[in-house]
């Protein structure tokens, strides 16, 4: 089956020579300093709560199940009930077979239904049927469809069609907001990252995301840090916000609030929501909870007071 | 006048003047001083050089640094190979300007083989001294580090008094090998080889500006020397009359590199050595990000 | 660039105080002077105060050294080099060099919190660069003392004798370890003189030279003001002098130095340029110019003070630095976040807003991040001016404080010629992802040290030093080795 032709205007695909070069190690220096900053007290409070409101809670594997995705649903709703003024996570994040499952276990609730799609996590499909894929789980109810780019068309210099798809999909997706998965551990370099994030924007997303989390590395902070550089650059030139979504890898409190400290030293108060900021994880929250719990009564914490689904 | 005297010829004497960014003018001031020989006659009138001439030749010097500090190492080592060659091929009339400033025949033949070979050394160092005192350093940092010798820019050189030649010799190689450009005042007593070399530079390829030779009294130039704003590094090859310190108190002004060379022998073989390069040479440390 | 979308840094999420416990630190009330492995009372008997320029109050009294303690220590440095010490194989001396290294590694907190104390420089920097740096330096140095022989082909590398060594207050025990460590790998002894403002970390440096139990007086630690520096110069039985300070004070001791057969070193000051091309990382290179200016609250010799900035990109830059700006916590220097702690003392903070006065009234536009600052101590923004040129004071003269001159360029022939106009030339930073471009103008820059998309890195391995009116010579690393060698023909 022949990929549809290519009907992207050239003219919209951005100039990707005229995106910055990245260093390396200049990136990483970088992010070595966001780890210095030393999160203590109520900020320390403030920002285990904002990372938690921020969660994606994810479940993407081949042994998934209504039961388990439902029971994911039910830990989102009542994440640690004995400790007061918590916020809900963000969202829960399954296959499309599972949106359905999703959306009723969570009806009622301020949480929204996140599905992957484009044949996740390859991508290696038709158009037609990543398109198909896409309008299935919206019909199902996805509010957000994390998609993911043809990373072997883009390392092939094969942008417009890169761009036309991810185009292709945002028109799908209609209301739905639109994740775009780089899978930056496929990418091979900084400067491929921020080359992708710009096509992304320019294509449409409402947010970019590193990665499937079936690749290694998934996110790291350097690799976050250049697509936060990238936002902020395409704010600065057209004025549209775009959210960013580290996943994979992020599964300490600490590690959370590092990545925090990098947000709002890079994009500032604007991007401190969890509209344009999001963790893809699925750990992350128990690591979180057992923190907030410590803050609260000053005792060290164990896994098994924290509730595993 | 006799028919006999007639069929002898009158020698040509040479004017011996200054040389400055590859032209031999006269010293702008006009004044001269005689050098004569050891019976007492006059063998020539030198040009007394000036604080002016000082100034163009420290402008021709300035303006020569750029062309011949990038002159790849290959070829400043020809060119100094090639004024080598050039002194060879002069031997004659070096060894006659040294005996006739009283430098006994044999001393003078070794001082003119003395400074040919001095100068076929330091060519030989053009494309080497760099390997010697270079280094990559192992910074514990993802960098790449590395340090290498740069000229320092403009030397200026107060000769040795009591060597005309090999003296004055031993000192400009080093400092041009390495990329430098210099303004040298030749001694002032035996002052003619100093002119004379310069003849040999100007047949030999060496850019005009890179070396500029003066002749004229230490005891009115040195001060200008060591002041002098543009200049970066002076040496200075006699101590008469404390004159080391006062050329040290003056060099302050702008920081100017100090180097002393003074009671050396000139002939001994340890002026064949590469530190006399380095003398004149600045260390630059480059550091560069190792990543993708 | 729209130039409309502006990003927020005020409010919101703000770092709770996370000060750096001092519970631990131990400071005497009174220090006397280190000679012969002792502190002893000053001959002069006076006394001066150190203050802690975040509060401005006293830290501790510490001794004026006058000339004949100057003197006392000079005889210990003698008869130390004389005795023991000359007498010592090399690679024992190497030995207690090592253990220097190894205590300051143990002791690194202790040394970093005073060190922001008595400096007032962020707590981050002291604990994450100054202190393991200077360790780094002691442990670099410690192994070349049985080596030197192979440092300097066909040259028999001989010890000097007693170096006299005066430093400045902006790094004081980094520049302590720059000073002391290739000196006593080198077999020689030494008398140090720290500056008045920030002696305490020497004075500790000398608790834990004594406890390394070195031979008496093979360090000896003399405190005091500007005549105390000058007595040591003027020594007769120093060998050699290492200076880091100003420039006008480097000229100086060349002119005290000038008809003796004193050896010297002299680091001087700067005012780096730091050039970014329109094809450089450009996220990458703000963070050069912030490390490059706001790093020690400027107070960096090698600091990059001048920005140069192609054209193409200079409002983009701007923008960035400006938006970067606002993220740098200016505060308390023991608070484990802060970025730009307390100008050192009350002289330096008169003197940077003397600079900021004359750079508006030279007509520059300045710029300051609007970050709240304490209300007691010595404070500054981190601070741009731009409309600015060659032909400006703030642009010719270094101000030694976070302030950045920001002039474009358009070609590189441009760039060049404004970089290398200047008295200094201590360093340079280059910003560009060409390399055949990086090679060409890390020649062309007249700087002894070029930082290369990258800037005010440092390593005992790495030799620093000027050209021009930035000094004479170079420490760090192997070459940093002749400074405090005699270099005689091997025969």
């Amino acid at each position: 089956m022949s990929e549809p032709a290519l009907h992207v205007k050239p003219s919209l695909v951005p100039d990707l020579n005229r995106v910055p070069p990245v260093d390396e190690v200049g990136v990483i220096e970088r992010t070595t300093r966001f780890c210095k900053r030393s999160i203590k007290k109520d900020s320390k409070i403030e920002a285990l709560k904002l990372a938690l409101s921020m969660i994606d809670l994810t479940t993407l594997e081949g042994q998934d199940t209504p039961g388990k995705v439902r029971q994911l649903c039910q830990k989102a709703i009542h994440l640690h009930d004995t400790l007061d003024d918590l916020p809900h996570v963000a969202a829960v994040c399954v296959y499309p077979t599972m949106v359905g499952v999703a959306k009723n276990a969570l009806t009622g609730h301020d949480i929204n239904v996140a599905s992957v799609a484009t044949a996740f996590p390859s991508g290696m499909a038709p158009r037609a049927v990543k398109l198909e894929d896409t309008r299935m789980a919206v019909g199902d109810g996805a509010d957000e469809i994390d998609m993911v780019i043809s990373r072997g068309a883009f390392l092939q210099g094969e942008y417009g069609l890169v761009f036309e798809e991810i185009a292709a999909i945002k028109e799908a997706c209609g209301d739905a907001h639109l994740k775009v998965i780089l899978e930056t551990g496929e990418l091979g370099t900084l400067d491929r990252v921020r080359r992708a994030s710009v096509l992304a924007m320019h294509a449409g997303a409402d947010f970019i995301k590193t990665s499937t989390g079936k690749i290694q590395p998934a996110a790291t902070m350097p690799v976050t840090l250049v697509m936060l550089q990238a936002i902020r650059d395409y704010y600065y030139e057209t004025d549209r916000r775009v959210g960013m979504k580290p996943a994979g890898g992020i599964s300490k409190a600490k590690q959370a609030i590092q990545y925090l400290v990098m947000l709002h030293e890079t994009l500032g108060n604007d991007w401190m929501t969890p509209d344009l900021f999001r963790f893809g994880a699925s750990s992350l929250a128990n690591d979180v909870l057992m923190q907030l719990q410590k803050q609260k009564t000053g005792a060290y914490q164990s896994a098994d007071y924290f509730s595993k689904d | 006048m006799s028919p006999k005297a007639a069929s002898k010829r009158v020698p040509v004497a040479k004017t011996y003047k200054i040389y400055i960014g590859g032209k031999f003018p006269r010293t702008e001031s006009g004044r001269y001083y005689t050098v004569t020989d050891k019976s007492g006659d006059v063998m020539a009138n030198i040009c007394q050089g000036s604080r002016k001439d000082f100034r163009e030749a420290v402008v021709a010097a300035r303006a020569a640094v750029p062309g011949w500090s990038s002159t790849s190492a290959y070829l400043r080592g020809q060119i100094l190979y090639r004024i080598g060659e050039m002194l060879e091929g002069r031997r004659a009339q070096f060894i006659a300007e040294l005996t006739s400033q009283g430098v006994a025949s044999a001393a003078a033949e070794a001082e003119v083989s003395a400074t040919i070979d001095r100068l076929i050394y330091y060519a030989g160092w053009a494309d080497k001294y760099q390997q010697v005192f270079s280094s990559v350093n192992p910074v514990s940092s993802s960098h790449f580090n590395f340090s290498v010798l740069e000229a320092t820019g403009v030397v200026a050189i107060l000769a040795p008094e009591q060597s005309g030649l090999l003296g004055l010799i031993s000192n400009i190689a080093p400092a041009i090998v390495g990329g430098n450009t210099c303004v040298v005042l030749g001694s002032e007593s035996l002052p003619l080889c100093a002119i004379s070399f310069a003849e040999v530079l100007e047949s030999s390829d060496v850019p005009a500006g890179v070396v500029n030779i003066l002749t004229g009294f230490k005891e009115e130039l040195r001060e200008h020397f060591a002041s002098h704003m543009d200049v970066n590094a002076i040496v200075y090859c006699d101590d008469e009359q404390n004159s080391g310190a006062e050329i040290q108190q003056a060099s302050a002004i702008n920081i100017k590199r100090v180097i002393s060379r003074v009671d050396r022998r000139w002939d001994d073989a340890e002026n064949d050595n590469p530190y006399l390069i380095s003398d004149t040479q600045e260390t630059k440390t480059t550091w560069h990000p190792i990543g993708r | 660039m729209s130039g409309q979308s502006k990003l927020s840094f005020d409010g919101g999420w703000e770092y709770a105080p996370a000060p750096q416990d001092i519970s631990h630190i131990q400071l005497e009330k009174k220090y006397g002077l280190f000679i012969d492995g002792d502190f002893v009372a000053p001959e002069s008997g006076n006394y001066f105060e150190t203050i802690n320029p975040a509060t401005e109050k006293p830290l501790a009294k510490v001794a004026a050294a006058n000339g004949a303690d100057v003197d006392k220590a000079v005889r210990a440095a003698r008869k130390a080099f004389d005795g023991p010490w000359s007498k010592m194989s090399a690679a024992d001396r190497g030995k207690y060099i090592y253990r220097i290294a190894r205590m300051l590694q143990e002791r690194s907190r202790e040394f970093a919190v005073i060190e922001s104390l008595d400096g007032g420089k962020p707590i981050r920097e002291s604990r994450d660069i100054d202190i393991p740096l200077s360790a780094a330096h002691f442990f670099y140095y410690a192994g070349w003392a049985d080596k030197l022989q192979y440092a300097f082909p066909g040259r028999e590398a001989q010890a000097l004798g007693v170096a006299g060594q005066i430093i400045p207050w902006n790094f004081p025990l980094l520049m302590a370890a720059w000073k002391i460590a290739p000196a006593l790998a080198c077999g020689n002894t030494v008398v140090l003189k720290p500056a008045e403002t920030t002696p305490l970390t020497a004075l500790k440096l000398a608790e834990l030279v004594r406890d390394a139990d070195l031979p008496p007086g093979v360090v000896n630690i003399v405190t005091g003001a500007g005549d105390t520096g000058t007595a040591l110069v003027e020594h007769d039985d120093v060998n050699k002098i290492a200076f880091t300070g100003s420039t006008a004070v480097g000229r100086l001791i060349q002119q005290r130095l000038a008809g003796t057969a004193k050896k010297y070193t002299l680091e001087l000051g700067g005012k780096a340029a730091n050039i970014i091309f329109a094809d450089a990382a450009i996220d990458q290179a703000v963070e050069g110019i912030v490390n490059g200016i706001f790093f020690n609250q400027g107070h960096v010799c090698c600091a990059g003070s001048r920005l140069l900035v192609q054209e193409a990109v200079a409002d983009e830059v701007i923008q960035k630095l400006k938006d970067r700006m606002e993220t740098l916590i200016v505060g308390d220097p023991l608070d484990k976040n802060t970025d730009i702690g307390a100008i050192n003392s009350a002289a330096q903070h008169k003197r940077i807003d003397e600079y900021l006065k004359l750079g508006q009234e030279e007509g520059a536009e300045m710029y300051q991040s609007s970050r709240p600052v304490p209300a007691s101590g010595y404070w500054c923004r981190p601070t741009l001016f731009t409309g600015v040129s060659q032909s400006n004071r703030i642009v010719q003269e270094e101000i030694f404080g976070p302030v950045l001159a920001i002039q474009t360029f358009r070609t590189m022939e441009e760039g060049v010629t404004k970089a290398n106009n200047t008295p200094y030339g201590l360093s340079g930073g280059i910003w560009t992802d060409k390399g055949a471009k990086i090679f060409k103008m890390t020649r062309a820059i007249r700087a002894g040290v070029i930082w290369a998309n990258t800037f005010n890195k440092f390593d005992p391995t790495s030799p620093f030093g000027g050209y021009k009116e930035s000094g004479v010579g170079r420490e760090g690393g192997l070459h940093g080795l002749s400074a405090y060698l005699s270099l005689e023909p091997r025969r």
